[in-house]
C-alpha cells in the first residue's frame, strides 16, 4: 500500500509540475497577436514556453552562407563563424524585433528565424551588407589617371562585388586600384587601406548637405591616431570613403581630423539608417549570401494551425472513443493515460523551449501510436489471461508482465533510432526525432506505469471483475 | 460479459500462403520500381532548388490565364492548384543563385492579371542547400536503420530476424515512394519525416510478433519454425488489427481534415502504415521462414533468446506488496 501511495504521489507531482510548466505557454498563446508582438519586441517573452515553428505560425526564415574563400585566414573557421553570427545578431537586434533564434548550421551556414515577419526584405538587406568601410587616398599621378581612363573603355571592368576583374588588374600600375564612384566615374586609389571600419566606435544618422541624410562616425582611440596621422600628412589631397568597394564620396582634406568624420552620399533615409546600423555592429568577416529563404504569410500559418489542431483533436477523440468502446473500462483507463501522455509531453517540450514543427507533429503521432499500441498489447494479454479463468489480480499482473517485453523492445529500438536521427539529422529530421525521443519516454511511463497504478488502486477495493 | 471482439481466435496458415504474398508484394514492388525508374519522383524545390510562390486570388482566376501571364514574362513554371480555393502554387525549379530574382519576376507577372491577390507563401532554395539536406537525411536514416538491425539481432539473438524486420521496413518505404512516384505527388522535406514515422511503426509492429515468437518458443520448445511463426502471428493478430485500425483511422482524419499543409504528409503515412500492417503479418513470418530454411534452420536451432527483459522482475516486485 505504501508503494501504491508513492506511485500516486509521483504521478500527482508530475501532473502538477506539468500544469505549472504549461501555464506560461497557455497564458502566452491566449494573448492577442498584437500583445505578443509588443512583448516580443521588448524582449519579455517568457523563456520556457512551447514555440511554434514557422511552418505553423507564419514568418520568415533565412539561411546564410559565409563565403569562406574570402576569409582573411587570421582566425579559424569556427571563430569566423562565431563572429559572423554575433554580427548578424547585433544587426538584427538593432532592428528591434525581439529575440531571434540565430544558429549555426553545418559548416558555414547560419540559420536566422524571423517569426512573425512576413516581409523580410529589410532584414535581408541588413544582414546581407558586408559593410566593409575603408579610407583610401585618391591617386593623382599621371600613370594612375591614365590607367583609370583605360579602364573606362573596358566593357566590364568590375566583378559583381565591385573589385576589378583580372583583365583590368593587369592595366594597373603598382599599388593602384580603381573603383566605381557613387558620384559618377571611376577613381584611382591607393591599394593599401589606411584606416578601416574596424577602427570605428559609433555611427549615427545625421543631417548632411542638400537635405540628404549622412552618417557620422566616431573612431576609437586607435583609429583616431591612425586617422589623425593620415589626414595630417595629406592635407590638400582627396580622401576616398569606400563602402563595399564603392567610393561613397571623396572630399578634400582641409585640415587634420582625428576622432570624427561623416559619410555623405545621396542616401535615402532608410539607406542611411541601415548603414549606421551595420557600421555600429561591425563588418562581417566575409560576405554572406542568402541560400535559402522561406516566407509563410500569417494567414496561411493560422489556417494550418487551425485545421491541424481540429484534425488532431478529432483524431484523438476517435482513438479515445474507439478504445473505450472496444475495451470498456480497460480502454477508458488507457485513454486517461493517453491524455496524460499528451499533457506531460507538451509540458516537457515547453520546459525545453522546443519548437513544434510539422515534422515534430509526426514524431508525436508516432509516439502516441506506440503508446496506444502498448495499451492494446497489455489489454489483449489481460483478455487472454481472463479467458484462462485467472483471478482479477492475476489477470492484471500477468497482463503487464507478459506484455512488457514487447513494449520494452519496440520502444527501445525506436528510441535508439530516434536518438541517432536527432544526433545526425538536420532540419525536419531533427524536429521529428526530438518529439519522438521525448514522446517514447513519456509514452512508456503513462501507458505502463500510470495505467498499472490505476488498476492497483481499483484493486484495493477488491472488485470481482473489470470490464475489458 | 463477453468482450467486444473484432477478431475471434484465428488459425490462418500464413507460412503456407507465403508464396502468394511474396508474389503480390513482388508485383507491387516491381511496379513501384518501374515507376521510379521511368517516371521518377516529383521532387519539390526542397531538393531541386528553385523558387515557389503561393498566391491567393480574390476573384476567380483560371490556370491558363495565370500561365499566359507568367509566360509573357518568360517564366516557365509548374503550377499547382488547390481544390476549392482560388490559390495556386507557382514553382520554378532549378539552380538559382539570386534570392529574390525569380519571385519578383513572378510578382510582376501576377500584377498583370488584374485580379487582386495576396502572396501567402514564398520559398527560395539555393542549389547547394537541397543537396546537402538530402545527403544528411539519408546518412542519419542509414545510421538509425543499422542500429535497429543490430538491436533486434542482439535481442533475438539472430541476425536473420533483424534483417527481416528491416526488409519489411524497406518494403513499406519503397511502396510509399512508389505510389508518390506513380501519381507524381510532390516529395518535399516533410515527406522525409513521414517516411521516418513509417519506418518506426513498421519495426514496432514486427518486434511485437518476434516477441511473441520468443515467448511461444519458451513455452513450447517442440514447435517447428512454421508452427511457431504461424501461432505467434495468429496470437498477436487481434492486437495488430486493433492498433492498426486506431492509428490508420486517426491518420485518415488528419488527411481529410488537416488542411493543405498536412495533406501529402498524412497521405504518405496512410499508405506506409497500411503497408506496414500488411508486411508485418503477411510477409515477415514467411520471409523469416524462407531464409531460415535456406540455411538449414529450424526453430529449436534458432537460439532465439529466452532471457527475460531486465525490468520484468522489477515489475513483479512492484506487484507483490
Amino acid at each position: 500500500m505504501n508503494k501504491l501511495a508513492f506511485k500516486w504521489g509521483l504521478i500527482g507531482l508530475i501532473f502538477i509540475g506539468s500544469i505549472a510548466l504549461l501555464y506560461p505557454s497557455f497564458e502566452w498563446y491566449s494573448k492577442t497577436p498584437a500583445e505578443r508582438e509588443k512583448l516580443e519586441a521588448s524582449n519579455s517573452r517568457p523563456k520556457h514556453i512551447l514555440n511554434l515553428g514557422l511552418d505553423l505560425r507564419g514568418g520568415s526564415s533565412l539561411l546564410l552562407e559565409l563565403d569562406v574563400s574570402k576569409l582573411s585566414g587570421k582566425e579559424t573557421l569556427n571563430e569566423s563563424m562565431q563572429r559572423a553570427i554575433e554580427i548578424v545578431r547585433n544587426r538584427i537586434d538593432q532592428y528591434g524585433v525581439g529575440e531571434i533564434p540565430i544558429t549555426r548550421q553545418g559548416e558555414k551556414w547560419i540559420s536566422v528565424q524571423l517569426p512573425g515577419i512576413a516581409n523580410p526584405e529589410q532584414a535581408e538587406a541588413l544582414i546581407g551588407k558586408t559593410a566593409m568601410l575603408e579610407f583610401r587616398l585618391v591617386k593623382t599621378d599621371s600613370a594612375s589617371q591614365e590607367a583609370a581612363s583605360k579602364i573606362y573603355e573596358l566593357e566590364e571592368p568590375f566583378n559583381n562585388d565591385g573589385t576589378l576583374t583580372d583583365e583590368a588588374k593587369k592595366l594597373m600600375p603598382e599599388g593602384t586600384v580603381v573603383m566605381k564612384s557613387k558620384e559618377g566615374g571611376y577613381l584611382p586609389l591607393t591599394e593599401t587601406v589606411s584606416v578601416s571600419g574596424a577602427d570605428l566606435e559609433d555611427a549615427r544618422v545625421t543631417a548632411g548637405e542638400y537635405g540628404y541624410p549622412a552618417v557620422s562616425f566616431q573612431f576609437n582611440s586607435d583609429g583616431a591616431k591612425k586617422f589623425g596621422n593620415l589626414t595630417g600628412a595629406n592635407i590638400g589631397k582627396q580622401l576616398a570613403i569606400v563602402l563595399d568597394n564603392t567610393v561613397q564620396s571623396a572630399p578634400r582634406i582641409n585640415s587634420r581630423i582625428s576622432s570624427q568624420g561623416q559619410i555623405t552620399g545621396q542616401f535615402k533615409m532608410e539607406e542611411a539608417r541601415q548603414l549606421a546600423i551595420v557600421l555600429r555592429a561591425g563588418a562581417l568577416p566575409a560576405p554572406v549570401s542568402i541560400i535559402e529563404k522561406r516566407v509563410i504569410g500569417p494567414g496561411l500559418g493560422e489556417d494550418s494551425i487551425k485545421s491541424g489542431l481540429t484534425a488532431s483533436a478529432i483524431g484523438f477523440i476517435f482513438i479515445i472513443l474507439f478504445m473505450t468502446i472496444y475495451y470498456r473500462a480497460g480502454g477508458f483507463i488507457a485513454s486517461i493515460a493517453l491524455f496524460l501522455n499528451l499533457i506531460f509531453l507538451v509540458a516537457l517540450m515547453a520546459y525545453f523551449s522546443a519548437t513544434l514543427t510539422l515534422p515534430g507533429i509526426a514524431g508525436i503521432i508516432l509516439s502516441l501510436a506506440m503508446a496506444v499500441d502498448a495499451n492494446v498489447l497489455i489489454l489483449e494479454r489481460m483478455r487472454e489471461e481472463k479467458d484462462k479463468g485467472q483471478t482479477l489480480p492475476l489477470v492484471i499482473k500477468e497482463g503487464y508482465d507478459k506484455a512488457w517485453s514487447a513494449i520494452f523492445d519496440s520502444n527501445l529500438t525506436t528510441w535508439i533510432a530516434s536518438i541517432l536521427l536527432f544526433q545526425f539529422g538536420t532540419g525536419p529530421v531533427k524536429g521529428f526525432a526530438l518529439t519522438l525521443t521525448l514522446g517514447l519516454f513519456v509514452g512508456v511511463f503513462t501507458s505502463v506505469f500510470v495505467t498499472r497504478a490505476i488498476y492497483e488502486f481499483i484493486l484495493t477495493s477488491n472488485p470481482k471483475d473489470i470490464s475489458l | 460479459m463477453r468482450y467486444f471482439q473484432l477478431l475471434p481466435k484465428t488459425h490462418f496458415d500464413f507460412i503456407g500462403a507465403r508464396k502468394t504474398f511474396f508474389l503480390i508484394s513482388g508485383i507491387i514492388l516491381l511496379a513501384c520500381i518501374v515507376s521510379l525508374c521511368t517516371k521518377g519522383l516529383n521532387l519539390g524545390i526542397d531538393f531541386t532548388g528553385g523558387t515557389m510562390v503561393q498566391v491567393q486570388f480574390d476573384g476567380n482566376t483560371d490556370i491558363s490565364t495565370l500561365r499566359t501571364a507568367l509566360q509573357k514574362k518568360g517564366i516557365n513554371a509548374d503550377i499547382q492548384t488547390y481544390v476549392g480555393k482560388n490559390a495556386f502554387a507557382i514553382k520554378v525549379k532549378g539552380k538559382q543563385e539570386n534570392v529574390n530574382e525569380v519571385s519578383k519576376n513572378i510578382d510582376s507577372a501576377l500584377a498583370t492579371i488584374g485580379t487582386k491577390f495576396e502572396i501567402e507563401q514564398t520559398s527560395f532554395i539555393g542549389p547547394t542547400v537541397g543537396n546537402d539536406l538530402a545527403k544528411k537525411a539519408i546518412l542519419a536514416f542509414a545510421l538509425a536503420l543499422g542500429a535497429m538491425i543490430m538491436y533486434v539481432a542482439f535481442r533475438f539473438q539472430n541476425i536473420i530476424w533483424g534483417a527481416m524486420a528491416v526488409a519489411a521496413l524497406f518494403h513499406d518505404i519503397l511502396l510509399t515512394i512508389g505510389v508518390f512516384s506513380f501519381f507524381q505527388i510532390e516529395v518535399d522535406l516533410v515527406i522525409v519525416a513521414a517516411l521516418l514515422t513509417i519506418a518506426g511503426f513498421s519495426v514496432n509492429d514486427t518486434i511485437v510478433i518476434f516477441d511473441r515468437a520468443r515467448e511461444n518458443l519458451r513455452l513450447n520448445p517442440k514447435y517447428d519454425l512454421p508452427t511457431l511463426l504461424n501461432v505467434s502471428v495468429n496470437d498477436t493478430l487481434s492486437r495488430t488489427v486493433i492498433t492498426s485500425i486506431t492509428v490508420i483511422a486517426a491518420t485518415a482524419i488528419l488527411y481529410t481534415m488537416g488542411g493543405e499543409v498536412l495533406k501529402n504528409f498524412s497521405l504518405a503515412l496512410l499508405i506506409g502504415l497500411t503497408s506496414g500492417t500488411y508486411s508485418t503479418v503477411m510477409l515477415v513470418p514467411g520471409l523469416v521462414y524462407q531464409w531460415s530454411k535456406g540455411s538449414n534452420f529450424d526453430a529449436m536451432a534458432t537460439g532465439v533468446s529466452t532471457q527475460e527483459t531486465p525490468k520484468k522482475k522489477h515489475n513483479k516486485r512492484h506487484y507483490n506488496n
